[in-house]
């Protein structure tokens, strides 16, 4: 498996990016049309979140594998202000960016692992993994 | 400035003003400029060298000259061997001369050289850049028509991502449309959209109640199974607004909306298409 590709987010011009290259890699790994879609949605949402909430972060683009079954691994980390309440946050219609409130709830139900660490004032870091089928 | 060095400078002028004629049929051909441009910027360097060293009409020469290639569509490497080339061209010029002091003033203009082929070199990518930005903006222009498919019903067809500054200039667009054709109905079609996520939902359901504002009901058509999938797992709701499959479909239910009767073929072409869905 190669080693993870790292990404930057600052702007919208770059989560555009982030979606391009998450669309291509999932392509290359063999996920299905809807998985693909799936992934580059959440992609998409996450890495919004870490433009909208931290002003700004990083992507890591990852291949994984389980021995026979290939899958995609994106860590998305920043060092904004953290979530305080992680419980609230996950609530499907909880915004405070204005948003739908769905980004990060709906994105834990577009992947197939996803993974939460985050505390206030220490930044955030979100790892979520699509399995091929 | 030592004396030597002094001397060194004077004489490397010398040369560059007596020298005028030959140094410029030389530069001309190995740069490929045209002889008249690179005579304007001879005579710019020719005060400066000659004067107190002050740059700024030649930096603003070879400003409007690398800005204009960037235009043309110059590669920078043809652009900035103007510049460069100027240097051959004087060398040439020293080498004949064949003194020492000819040849350290040579040292000194070739510094000076260097720093105007780096500047054009700025100007270059900074004109490129201005150029993309340009065309983005363009780009955002071109890429949102709203086509009137049928009296009193537009279309708008989406291509691409779709963010902030895109939904406002559709959003405008479509509502004015709806103004200047009296539409009562409008189809947005999203079959470009390769994602569909939570801001992409948003602005959607902003540009529908906008134009249920004015009077108007819009259809969402182009909603492609992936994403169908991906907005029912998101849990975006799109509430009562209606969503079609294909421009097709969209259109068929305008149409029998604003009591338009179609000779058969509505009903077929929906059952063809869901077969090949």
């Amino acid at each position: 498996m190669s080693g993870p590709q790292e990404m930057p987010i600052a702007t919208n011009g770059d989560v555009v990016l982030v979606r391009q290259k998450v669309r291509s890699v999932a392509a290359e790994i063999g996920l299905s049309l809807v998985d693909q879609t799936k992934i580059v949605t959440a992609a998409s949402e996450l890495a919004r979140n870490v433009l909208v909430h931290a002003g700004g972060g990083r992507v890591e683009v990852e291949k994984v594998s389980t021995g026979l079954r290939p899958g995609l691994r994106l860590v998305f980390s920043d060092e904004g202000p953290g979530i305080s309440d992680i419980a609230q946050a996950m609530t499907d219609g909880f915004t405070t960016g204005g948003g739908l409130g769905l980004g990060l709830s709906g994105s834990r139900r577009l992947v197939d692992e996803f993974d939460l660490v985050s505390a206030p004032g220490e930044g955030t870091r979100i790892t979520v993994t699509k399995w091929s089928r | 400035m030592t004396v030597p060095a002094d001397a060194a400078r004077r004489r490397i002028v010398e040369i560059f003003i007596s020298e005028e004629g030959p140094l410029l049929r030389r530069w001309s051909q190995i740069s490929g400029a045209p002889i008249d441009e690179l005579r304007d910027l001879h005579q710019a360097l020719r005060t400066a060298l000659a004067g107190d060293a002050d740059l700024a009409d030649v930096r603003g020469l070879l400003g409007e000259l690398s800005r204009a290639r960037a235009r043309q569509g110059y590669t920078p490497s043809d652009t900035a061997r103007v510049v460069f080339s100027l240097k051959e061209a004087v060398y040439e010029q020293v080498e004949a001369d064949g003194q020492g002091d000819a040849l350290r003033g040579f040292a000194w203009l070739s510094r000076l050289i260097d720093d105007l082929g780096l500047f054009t070199f700025e100007t270059y990518s900074a004109a490129r850049e201005k150029i993309i930005i340009d065309q983005a903006e363009q780009l955002l222009e071109l890429s949102t028509p709203v086509v009137k498919l049928w009296e009193g019903i537009v279309a708008v067809p989406l291509v691409g991502t779709l963010d902030s500054a895109r939904t406002q200039v559709v959003m405008e667009k479509l509502l004015q449309t709806l103004v200047d054709t009296g539409s009562e109905h409008a189809v947005i079609d999203i079959t470009g959209v390769p994602a569909v996520d939570t801001e992409v939902a948003q602005h959607l359901l902003k540009t529908v109640v906008a134009a249920r504002l004015m009077g108007a009901e819009c259809v969402i058509s182009g909603i492609r199974p992936q994403i169908a999938h991906t907005i029912v797992t998101l849990g975006i709701e799109f509430g009562d607004i209606v969503t079609k499959a294909s421009l097709a479909d969209a259109l068929a239910y305008a149409l029998s909306r604003s009591g338009v009767q179609l000779k058969g073929a509505a009903t077929t072409r929906v059952a063809v298409r869901a077969e090949r869905d």
